[in-house]
């Protein structure tokens, strides 16, 4: 979606400012939402796709007002009504009002410790042929999906050369959307800092791009 | 700010009237954040020990010296140097380092020519078992906007002036692989240890901020 998230090439933000000793967490309630946002998505009910999908699809105004694990936070508020684990009712009320699903088994810590370590992440073994080729030159097609994609506005339209390919992984589009992971090939695609900002200079930029957003150029 | 910044430099940069702004934030966040845990604890969707170990484990044990002693281990080893470039997910992986956010990896070497960088402009994508869990700059908006654009000008923010005849690499983290930079080996380290390496080697250089 062209949504706060896809910040590529945006203006006014200023500087970056690097926070010299910076702690991992500011505050007691960022430990709390990192731990129980990984938590809850060990009990499988939702991806990794599906939540991002949940942090990036609100106002553009919230999504940039509101700190990095305060978005975590709201997107996993929204998974978990939303994949039947709490009711808005218990988010009001700040307590639990009735019984989890007897199927859900919450992991102890040398579960979750095993989940994060064992974690498979998105490679597939599916025999799926490659559409492009290490040097073959393409195009990021023009598209405006309004859900979950991972191919920024400020790529799209622009002509690139297949630098790596990556192999089998699912796409996020269809992942995000639970339409399953139509196994296809990722690549990293170069393209060179002309052709993205229109200014002439030798520095480049790879993207991580899957088969469904390329087109021969 | 995307990266949480109001609650670090701001904070301590703007007025009075900011900072009581902020405590009300914090205090509406806290609010939210204790329901839904005493919710999902209530329920036996969490276990308390669980989260107690989540946070243990990325706070205290999981962090850039991971990254340095990979990096430190390639410049005095060739030929984990040749495995790390051409595979370095079991190159990472034989060190033990492995798991979520970082089970697909790629090395990216800097060279006299060179300078790779990476950003993650969707969201905040970084090789957690190697590097830990990213500094609030890496996922505030000023980098996630500009290091695309404007790789040169962000490297000026960290006090680097890049020559003109080295090239910028930028790599944006779009899909589930997560990138390393391994910085040059700094001359005149020669008689060093790998170990005595390793505490040369900063965060900054593996995400290439710094060179």
């Amino acid at each position: 979606m062209n949504g706060g998230q896809d910040l590529g090439g945006m203006q006014g933000f200023g500087p970056v400012i690097p926070e010299p000793d910076e702690p991992v967490f500011h505050a007691e309630w960022e430990r709390r939402a990192f731990a129980v946002t990984l938590a809850l998505g060990m009990l499988g009910r939702w991806n990794i796709d599906m939540s991002r999908f949940a942090r990036e699809n609100r106002d553009p105004a919230d999504y940039l007002t509101s700190s990095y694990y305060e978005l975590w936070h709201k997107g996993l508020e929204r998974l978990a009504v939303d994949k039947g684990l709490v009711t808005q009712e218990e988010l009001r009320a700040g307590r639990a009002l009735a019984a989890r699903d007897p199927s859900l088994v919450a992991p102890d810590a040398a579960t979750a410790m095993k989940m994060l370590a064992n974690s498979r992440g998105a490679k597939l073994d599916d025999p799926v042929a490659p559409r492009f080729k290490v040097g073959e030159p393409v195009r990021v097609k023009n598209l405006n999906p309004p859900t979950h994609t991972r191919m920024p506005r400020y790529c799209r339209g622009r002509q690139g050369v297949v630098h790596l390919d990556h192999g089998v992984y699912v796409f996020p589009d269809t992942h995000a959307l639970g339409l399953g992971p139509k196994p296809q090939h990722c690549y990293s695609v170069r393209f060179s800092a002309g052709e993205l900002w229109g200014e002439p200079r030798r520095d480049v930029v790879h993207l991580d791009l899957w088969d469904d957003y390329l087109e021969r150029a | 700010m995307t990266g949480g910044s109001k609650r670090g430099h701001d904070h301590h940069d703007h007025g009075h009237d900011h900072d009581h702004d902020h405590h009300h934030d914090d205090d509406a966040i806290t609010f939210r954040v204790r329901a839904l845990e005493r919710i999902a604890t209530e329920k036996g969707l969490v276990d308390p020990k669980a989260l107690d170990e989540l946070i243990e484990t990325y706070e205290r044990r999981v962090g850039p010296r991971n990254g340095a002693r990979v990096v430190a281990k390639a410049w005095t080893d060739p030929a984990y140097r040749e495995l790390l470039l051409r595979d370095a997910t079991t190159a990472i992986a034989s060190m033990g380092y492995v798991g979520r956010q970082s089970e697909h990896l790629v090395a990216l070497e800097n060279t006299p020519k060179v300078h790779n960088m990476v950003v993650c402009t969707l969201c905040s994508c970084y090789p957690w078992a190697v590097l830990g869990l990213p500094p609030v700059w890496y996922k505030s908006a000023p980098y996630r906007s500009r290091a695309v654009s404007d790789p040169r000008g962000v490297l000026r923010d960290f006090g680097v002036e890049l020559p003109a005849d080295v090239e910028v690499r930028v790599w944006d983290s779009t899909a589930e692989i997560r990138y390393v930079v391994i910085p040059e080996r700094p001359a005149g380290t020669e008689k060093l240890t790998e170990a005595e390496l390793a505490a040369l080697v900063t965060r900054d250089q593996m995400i290439g901020t710094a060179r």
